[in-house]
């Protein structure tokens, strides 16, 4: 076996490799991790039932999809980027100067996100966003003064609650998740706590008490979980004490292991959080690139399936999944349709 | 000083005459015990050793052998020609049109049927759209193809072997309890009850599932369906990547390096560095990986052509150590000889010392690729995780280029997934890939006993 024969077998296989990438017939999706299972459940079904190949869907993040989605246009960038929240107006410059100018949002339903703890650890069935931050934010109200926070247990600071040593599992600030755990639970429980208005009366701007509300504690009590779901399942499972943040689909496949809290008396099922009672909520997205409608096969049918009632209705498999369905499907399906781009319209 | 030890030296004698043959003195007494707790200390490692390793397997298996088995119902379908075709022509288009939610019914009812028709059984469920929770989402697919293949078939009455939904099916595995099902929406205690009398009767049966091994994955809501035989393939392609290009780069360069090569400065760094990498964690090749290969170079993402070359240049240290390891032990009498009967250096090196060394490098090439195929880390940044397997390649070029998954990254993936049957699951790929992994290394030690020589 002389060397060179083998050398020129490598060199032609590079060269086979570089002319690759040729026409694809293949929708290509990519995003955040919080829609890939609802996006491979489509996925999915839509190869079962249409000619096209099944969607080759990746997960990745909403922002590093959004960076995929916006490199440009072409068989060799993705179609379709999904997201936990709405796509920024940063995004959208970077698209345009790489020319992808018509992108169209297309809202899929909502996903509720809960407090849940050890099936038989301590009482935590009520929470109003007030506990969250008097347990886990670094400053907190105590006989009218901001103070460093002095709570241990949860019953330090409300006596319905169990007498547990604090210990919280939140997600990282990777996570599109966080950010709907801070705004709508943490922010919200500084003000309820009136720890905001202290910190403006204590002479910050408006702007940095806002920001100073939604700092956590950092002796251990609170816990960034930079992982997804299944790591906060094992911390959990791991210590009696524990809260963790879950996605409510996530939680509705383990309740056989965990206990759901309520947050402002609302108890989190897809109704209620459908119908805005439940406070801790995102709607999630998907952006379809206009210009590959027509090139890419399928494009278009796969988003119109996406959308159909039969899939993302209140009785498809998405809401059965743990997808809170949108009430207002019926204007997204229009969207869809007549592919109404962002900006254009509404 | 000598004066010092004169008298000391006088008593050794002394005391060496008194011990004997026959009995142990103090000293050797105490060496013995020094030795025997070495001993010992050695077997309580390697007790400990065991002991883990055997912890390790036995949880490995009993975790992992109920994925390689699935619960299946077996029922005659009758396929209802007013919901499956309308308009009676059998126009392949008209049947198309029918989506996989209208053959769920079908099924629903049919099930129904089948628990109505067998005697004796009786059940709190008293509607056909009751049935849906204890069949896998992955049926009316099966139906649907199975109809567009066979149009004739419709009005006729059909016997299928479905697979039955996760929840069933863990029931029959004991990883659902009658206590969970009561806060698992779901499925209900009237299924599992159900689900017993139809075992009895022969309708539900647990059996060994082969798509487990050749199958495609699934999404998170059907983990009965999911299979690692995608993912396999995609591991296959990224070793034929590695083999291709390590094993002829690394014996080339190790040939060089070893037997033309100057001894010099500039050899010696090299020489150097290629341990250093060897020692690389195999996270920074996926950085390098990320940058080079999709970055600058863009190759396709998720693709095991770039999964491949990014074990290559992880693989390619060990190949070059192990190599050079096997041209050393060759030894310098056979280059001697080749050279004193007026072979050229290179048909030295070609026709006599690579031969011999030939088992060597063969056993270490195996080895890195064990190695290699059971690597994670730089798979997850060039982004083999977090893709869902569910196309098998079409041909070699779409198995080198098209997005797939590696078995450790589909391992890695079902173990994030919160339905709790994909756990069951990951441990089933785990069994899969110790079985590739000890045959590997098994080949490479057959290789090594039956070609190796000694001198």
């Amino acid at each position: 076996m002389s060397f060179v024969k083998l050398t020129a077998s490598t060199l032609a296989i590079a060269a086979v490799s570089a002319t690759a990438a040729a026409a694809r017939d293949n929708v290509q999706v990519a995003g955040s991790s919080t829609v890939l299972p609802y996006a491979s459940i489509v996925a999915e079904a839509f190869g079962e039932n249409f000619d096209f190949p099944t969607p080759v869907v990746e997960s990745g993040g909403s922002s590093a999809g959004l960076k995929r989605f916006c490199e440009g246009v072409g068989e060799n960038t993705i179609d379709i980027a999904n997201a936990s929240r709405a796509i920024r107006e940063k995004e959208i410059k970077a698209c345009a100067d790489a020319g992808v100018t018509d992108i169209v949002e297309v809202r899929i339903g909502y996903d509720g996100i809960v407090f849940a703890s050890q099936l038989d650890g301590p009482d935590f069935t009520a929470f109003e966003p007030a506990d969250i931050f008097n347990a886990l934010a670094p400053k907190v109200m105590v006989d009218g003064e901001l103070v460093d926070n002095p709570h241990t247990k949860w019953s330090d600071f409300n006596a319905d609650l169990p007498d547990a040593e604090i210990l919280a599992f939140i997600p990282g600030t990777k996570h599109g998740t966080r950010e709907v755990f801070e705004e709508k639970v943490v922010a919200a429980g500084c003000e309820a706590t009136g720890a905001m208005e202290a910190m403006i009366e204590g002479g910050m701007s408006e702007d940095e008490a806002e920001d100073a509300c939604l700092a956590v504690r950092t002796d251990g009590r609170s816990v960034d979980i930079d992982g997804d779901y299944t790591e906060t399942l094992a911390r959990i499972d791991g210590n009696r004490n524990g809260i963790g943040v879950f996605g409510l689909a996530f939680y509705e496949n383990n309740t056989d292991t965990l206990k759901v809290a309520t947050m402002s008396g609302v108890e989190p099922t897809t109704e209620s959080i459908a119908s805005g009672e439940y406070p801790v909520s995102r709607p999630l997205y998907f952006y379809i690139k206009k210009a590959h409608v027509g090139v890419i096969p399928g494009l278009q049918e796969y988003a119109e399936f996406f959308v159909s009632n039969e899939i993302a209705g209140p009785n498809g498999p998405l809401s059965n999944y743990g997808l809170v369905s949108d009430p207002e499907l019926a204007e997204t399906q229009e969207k869809v349709s007549n592919l109404t781009t962002m900006g254009s319209g509404s | 000083m000598t004066d010092a030890t004169a008298p000391m030296g006088a008593d050794v004698p002394k005391k060496a005459r008194k011990s004997s043959l026959y009995g142990t003195d103090d000293r050797t007494k105490k060496r013995n015990a020094a030795e025997k707790r070495f001993q010992m200390y050695g077997i309580a490692a390697i007790g400990i050793g065991i002991f883990f390793l055997v912890i390790l397997l036995v949880s490995i298996v009993r975790s992992g052998v109920p994925a390689f088995t699935q619960t299946f119902i077996e029922v005659p379908v009758y396929l209802n020609e007013e919901v499956l075709d309308p308009n009676g022509n059998r126009d392949p288009d008209d049947l198309r049109r029918v989506s996989t939610f209208g053959y769920a019914p079908l099924i629903d009812q049919a099930i129904f049927n089948q628990v109505q028709q067998t005697e004796g059984l009786t059940t709190t469920l008293e509607d056909a759209s009751d049935m849906r929770k204890m069949v896998s989402a992955s049926a009316p697919a099966i139906l649907r193809d199975y109809v567009l293949a066979n149009p004739d078939e419709i009005g006729e009455t059909v016997d299928f072997r479905i697979l039955a939904a996760s929840r069933v099916d863990g029931y029959m595995k004991d990883r659902v309890t009658r206590e969970s099902v009561a806060r698992d929406k779901n499925i209900d205690a009237a299924h599992l009850d159900l689900v017993d009398q139809l075992v009895e009767a022969g309708t539900i049966k647990r059996e060994f599932n082969w798509d487990f091994i050749t199958g495609a994955d699934a999404s998170e809501n059907r983990p009965e369906q999911a299979g690692i035989g995608v993912a396999m393939i995609g591991s296959f392609f990224m070793m034929l990547v590695v083999l291709v290009l390590s094993l002829p780069i690394g014996v080339a360069a190790s040939i060089y390096l070893e037997e033309f090569a100057p001894k010099n400065r500039f050899t010696d760094l090299i020489e150097v560095n290629i341990s250093n990498l060897a020692a690389v964690p195999s996270i920074v090749f996926g950085i390098l990986g990320l940058a080079v290969f999709i970055q600058f170079a863009h190759l396709p993402q998720s693709a095991p052509l770039v999964g491949g070359l990014v074990l290559t240049l992880m693989t390619l240290p060990t190949i070059i150590i192990s190599t050079r390891a096997s041209l050393k032990a060759v030894p310098p009498s056979i280059r001697d000889a080749a050279l004193g009967v007026g072979a050229s250096k290179m048909q030295a090196v070609f026709h006599h010392v690579l031969p011999l060394a030939a088992p060597g490098i063969l056993t270490g090439t195996i080895i890195g690729l064990a190695q290699a195929l059971g690597e994670t880390a730089p798979l997850l940044l060039i982004g083999m995780v977090g893709y869902i397997a569910t196309n098998y390649p079409e041909g070699i070029a779409s198995g080198f280029l098209d997005p797939n998954s590696s078995m450790p990254a589909q391992i890695y993936e079902w173990s994030k997934r919160a339905d709790p049957a994909y756990y069951e699951r990951a441990w089933g790929g785990i069994i899969i890939l110790l079985l590739f992994l000890m045959t590997m290394n098994i080949i490479a030690i057959i290789l090594r006993r039956r070609f190796e020589r000694r001198w």
